[in-house]
């Protein structure tokens, strides 16, 4: 609930009630979303990661209470809760409350790979999990062994990123400590805080917004 | 070192100067020749005739010469050159370009040209014309900003940047000129001849930013990429709109009155300019692109390409009097990304080289001309006028990137801070456009040497005072920084994956901004534009772009450490470690060690031989062959030390090799190994290459031949480690190699089905749908490729893979010869 707060303080009133409006509205007449309303939504049809995205949306793991497993439905709440991972920073943002979005926001990658759930990335997870097929087959023609090469690769890449001791002795199969090794290293680069946003839409801003 | 050599380089200059001078006298025969003569190889080579060229008119001259003839590219290559040694001669002692930007130091040498030039009373080149400017000199400076701009980061940023390159440029232009106006009316000045179009004509000039210094500060201390892609693109665009500013006053400081409707017809112009430039930049772009879909026969002719159709954008859009810039501007951006895809990777390298010597030479020169230019024309100082103006620049800029942020911050995702804004008001340099615009004035502005000295002062006030000062003030205030150099599979992958959330995630809010339309784009970009413009036009990811990249590198790195340690070879990001691993103990070979390096080298030292052949042909340029087979077979090497799991440093060094073909092991969980390399190899080496695809299929032939006597090595030597290794492999593995008769014989009945038949094979033993699909991709891809090029590789025919366990080495003279 806590994380909740934080949410609904940081977005207006205006923000969250168009939200309201778009999950009514995907759920059709019930109180609840489904996987499958999510499945029909048009524009997400062509999205490469499609599956896992809807997934995230029903992983408790992203409801911040530590829990596994997925939910069958979902309510506004839990809904609210996994837009939340989306708050852009603004201005006002210290520095401590960034590396919390943060950390939140590579804490939902990670859980998008890790479809176990068992803390842990492994070299199977990585490449099967559709995550870099999905993203490469948008380019139609590469083969999943070109996929597969490059999960690899990348999985490599973190292996030597990383203390290569340590390294060498975890991931004899399994690449733990990916959350913990991996991202704060590979990933703090890509500023996660500023890339990962949705700017919630706010009614009176609009139509302003078209300019840009 | 500092100072001789910063004395060399000046000692140099000035010997080029006065030899310079005496030529630059309207070709009247050069008072030193002999020394001409021995520094430039223009003139012949000879030192003695020079004293009786005249006394034998009748005879036969031995010696002649016809300077006229030669004067005008020949002061224009000694200028060049000129300003080449200045460059050059920063460059030694690297430290000062650190701290003096480079563009203050060429002013400085330009100065100091100026003054001799001066001194003897030499007139300057008179490559400042409006034309000479304009069509020579602008073109590649703009191509070069437009061809390097980096275009993700601009998309993500283009309304910002152009919020302030159009209505910041205006903005300054407006304020500067209004203010400027006010000023006049004082009379202690004595400037109220000048009217409100000029300055505001004035006003435009100065208002060009072009942080070529600021830039290259950014670039070196890596500031945020908002901030370096603002100013950035502020620069360029910003160019465009004061070139359009300054047609348009100059147009209408001649009128006798301005009336309203002008004020309109100003802003209608002012948009057809700007949008019909944009226009015809992405038309040529896109005939650009389709050109070079069809030019992989003709390679040497790729770049020239490029500059031809850039160069043609421009020319169109002066013709019709739109905003060049903007047309050339458009037409890099678009063509690039087809361009380089089409195009082979020495046309891409030597497109890069050219924009960027093209654009720096240009610029170099620019600067040049500045400092030369304030010493030798006539000024005309006016203290109040020109003071006010510099204070205006100032005010107008920080006024100005105060209001604009504070208006396009709520619009932005990651605001600009104050410190940001600093950054981007300080950023505020004036430069080359400034001054070339000021000088190309039509005579008819009364007041025109005040406006170049005026101009004059303001470049040379921010360029130095800014230039000088921005590198410690931004350390100072520690502007956001970051990281943009880091090149790693998981950050291209990540930030994919970050991107399709975020579409993903606003497809599920209803709601669409950046990442919608850039989804979009990306659709129709690889349905419809790459079908027509790519030849190859089969999508391919950034992901894989940077994996091929990546590996080339590696790959390269490898082939210079290959006598050293070509351990390190085994895989890509295993290198670090595995260096470190093989460097220290120098032990002494054993027998089994140096078979092994034999093995390797055997099949990393593949047809050097041929490489003479690649440069026979006269208009053909070398082919690249090698560099691609290294590829592959560093594709090959990655796949197989990454599924024997080379984390494992267990296993003991010497077994390294045997365990590089233990691919199998890994492998085990698919069912057929061996065509899955065939397979692995079809896809990445085609993809690695796609522009190669007629002469691709003897490399392939080559690397899997040599996949194969791995494969046997392995057979023969591995079976005892395999357990310590492999407790947990399946039985598929252990059936192969314990009944080496059915394995391979499956196996070998299989792979060369492939390659002499043509037929699909027949699936008995595993019934994978994605097997299967793979296994008819790959049988297609064999079916085209070889009715291309139907020879068969003998060394596939010759091979009785039956006989599996045989030395590699011994097999070796059945396949080298055939190249």
């Amino acid at each position: 609930m806590l994380m909740i707060n934080v949410f609904v303080s940081s977005v207006s009133t205006e923000q969250i009630k168009n939200l309201h409006m778009r999950f009514q509205q995907l759920c059709g007449n019930e109180k609840t979303l489904r996987k499958e309303h999510l499945e029909n939504i048009p524009t997400l049809a062509d999205n490469p990661i499609k599956t896992e995205i809807i997934k995230a949306f029903f992983d408790k793991r992203n409801q911040h209470n530590n829990e596994l497993g997925s939910y069958e439905e979902i309510g506004f709440e839990e809904f609210l809760m996994v837009m939340s991972h989306f708050r852009p920073p603004s201005i006002k943002t210290s520095a401590e409350e960034k590396a919390a979005m943060r950390k939140r926001k590579v804490r939902f990658l990670f859980n998008m790979h890790d479809t176990d759930g068992d803390g842990k990335i492994t070299l199977e997870e990585y490449r099967k999990v559709g995550i870099v097929e999905g993203l490469l087959s948008e380019s139609e023609s590469i083969g999943q062994e070109v996929a597969r090469a490059i999960a690899d690769a990348a999985m490599l890449e973190v292996a030597s990123t990383n203390v290569p001791n340590m390294v060498r002795e975890v991931t004899k199969i399994t690449l733990a400590l990916f959350l913990h090794f991996a991202c704060p290293q590979i990933l703090k680069d890509l500023e996660m805080e500023s890339r990962m946003y949705v700017r919630f839409l706010d009614m009176n801003t609009a139509n302003l917004r078209c300019g840009k | 070192m500092n100072y001789s050599s910063t004395k060399r380089a000046l000692a140099v200059l000035i010997t080029c100067i006065f030899l310079s001078l005496p030529y630059g006298c309207n070709g009247e025969a050069p008072h030193k020749p002999s020394a001409g003569a021995t520094i430039l190889p223009q003139t012949k080579p000879d030192n003695g005739p020079q004293a009786y060229p005249e006394d034998v008119p009748s005879n036969l001259p031995v010696f002649t010469m016809d300077y006229p003839r030669i004067q005008i590219p020949f002061e224009i290559t000694l200028w060049m050159l000129l300003a080449s040694f200045a460059k050059i001669g920063f460059h030694v002692y690297h430290k000062i370009t650190i701290w003096v930007p480079e563009s203050c130091l060429l002013i400085s040498i330009g100065l100091i040209v100026g003054a001799i030039m001066h001194s003897v009373l030499e007139e300057p080149p008179a490559v400042l014309s409006s034309n000479v400017f304009f069509l020579y000199m602008l073109p590649p400076i703009v191509l070069d900003s437009g061809y390097f701009m980096p275009t993700r980061l601009f998309f993500e940023n283009v309304g910002t940047v152009m919020w302030f390159a159009v209505v910041g440029t205006l903005w300054n232009s407006i304020g500067i000129g209004v203010s400027l106006f006010a000023i006049c009316h004082i009379e202690a000045f004595g400037v109220q001849d000048i009217n409100l179009q000029e300055n505001l004509l004035f006003a435009a000039i100065i208002s060009a930013v072009d942080p070529v210094a600021v830039l290259s500060v950014f670039e070196d201390i890596s500031v945020n990429e908002q901030l370096y892609i603002v100013v950035f693109g502020e620069c360029l665009f910003s160019d465009a709109v004061t070139v359009v500013l300054y047609s348009m006053f100059t147009f209408v400081a001649e009128m006798e009155v301005v009336e309203p409707e002008d004020v309109f017809l100003g802003v209608a112009r002012f948009l057809v300019v700007g949008l019909g430039g944009m226009g015809f930049g992405v038309l040529f772009g896109f005939v650009a692109a389709f050109t070079t879909r069809f030019t992989s026969k003709v390679r040497e002719i790729e770049p020239l390409l490029i500059f031809m159709f850039s160069y043609l954008a421009y020319l169109v859009a002066e013709l019709f009097a739109i905003s060049s810039i903007m047309a050339i501007v458009c037409c890099a951006l678009t063509m690039k990304y087809y361009v380089e895809e089409n195009v082979s990777q020495r046309s891409s390298t030597t497109i890069r080289h050219v924009v960027k010597m093209l654009g720096s030479i240009s610029e170099t020169l620019i600067f040049f001309f500045l400092g030369v230019v304030t010493i030798t024309t006539e000024h005309e100082w006016n203290w109040g006028y020109i003071l006010f103006t510099l204070l205006f620049t100032f005010l107008w800029r920080g006024l100005g990137v105060l209001v604009l942020t504070l208006i396009i911050n709520p619009f932005r995702t990651i605001p600009f801070n104050m410190k940001d804004q600093f950054g981007l008001a300080y950023g505020g340099l004036r430069g080359a456009i400034s001054f070339a615009l000021a000088f190309t004035l039509p005579d008819s502005i009364g007041r025109k040497q005040l406006f170049i000295t005026a101009t004059i002062a303001v470049i040379l006030f921010t360029v130095f005072l800014q230039g000088i000062s921005i590198r410690p003030l931004i350390e100072l205030i520690n502007v956001r920084r970051t990281n943009r150099d880091v090149e790693t599979i998981n950050v291209e992958i990540h930030s994919r994956l970050m991107e399709h959330t975020m579409a993903g995630i606003e497809d599920l809010c209803g709601q669409w901004s950046h990442f919608y339309w850039k989804d979009k784009f990306m659709k129709f970009n690889n349905r419809i534009l790459r079908r027509i413009l790519i030849r190859d036009s089969r999508a391919e990811s950034s992901i894989v772009a940077l994996y091929k990249k990546l590996e080339l590198q590696n790959a390269m790195e490898i082939l210079d450490t290959v006598s050293g340690d070509i351990s390190a070879a085994p895989s890509l990001v295993s290198l670090q470690g595995e260096k470190k691993e093989s460097t220290n103990p120098k032990k002494t070979f054993m027998a089994e060690d140096l078979k092994n390096m034999h093995d390797l080298l055997s099949k990393n030292m593949y047809k050097i031989r041929q490489r003479t052949v690649a440069f026979t042909s006269k208009h053909a340029l070398p082919n690249d062959d090698q560099p691609r087979e290294i590829l592959i077979r560093r594709h090959a090497n990655i796949r197989r030390s990454l599924r024997h799991g080379s984390f494992q440093s267990t296993i003991p060094r010497s077994q390294k090799y045997f365990s590089l073909p233990t691919g199998q092991n890994l492998g085990s969980k698919y069912p057929s190994v061996r065509r899955r390399y065939a397979d692995d190899h079809e896809t990445m080496s085609e993809v690695a290459y796609p522009t190669r695809r007629s002469r691709f299929n003897q490399p392939k032939r080559s690397s899997s031949g040599a996949m194969m006597p791995l494969h046997t090595l392995e057979t023969l030597k591995e079976v005892p480690s395999t357990d310590v290794l492999n407790e947990s492999q399946s039985e598929s593995f252990s059936k192969d190699q314990c009944k080496p008769q059915t394995g391979s014989s499956y196996r070998d009945s299989r792979f060369p089905t492939h390659r002499r038949h043509f037929n699909p094979p027949f699936d008995n033993n595993n019934g994978s749908a994605d097997d299967l699909r793979n296994e008819d991709e790959a049988e297609e891809e064999q079916r085209r490729r070889h009715r291309g090029a139907l020879r068969l590789p003998p060394s596939w025919a010759a091979e009785p893979r039956d006989n599996a366990p045989r030395n590699p080495l011994l097999r070796r003279p059945q396949w080298n010869p055939k190249k």
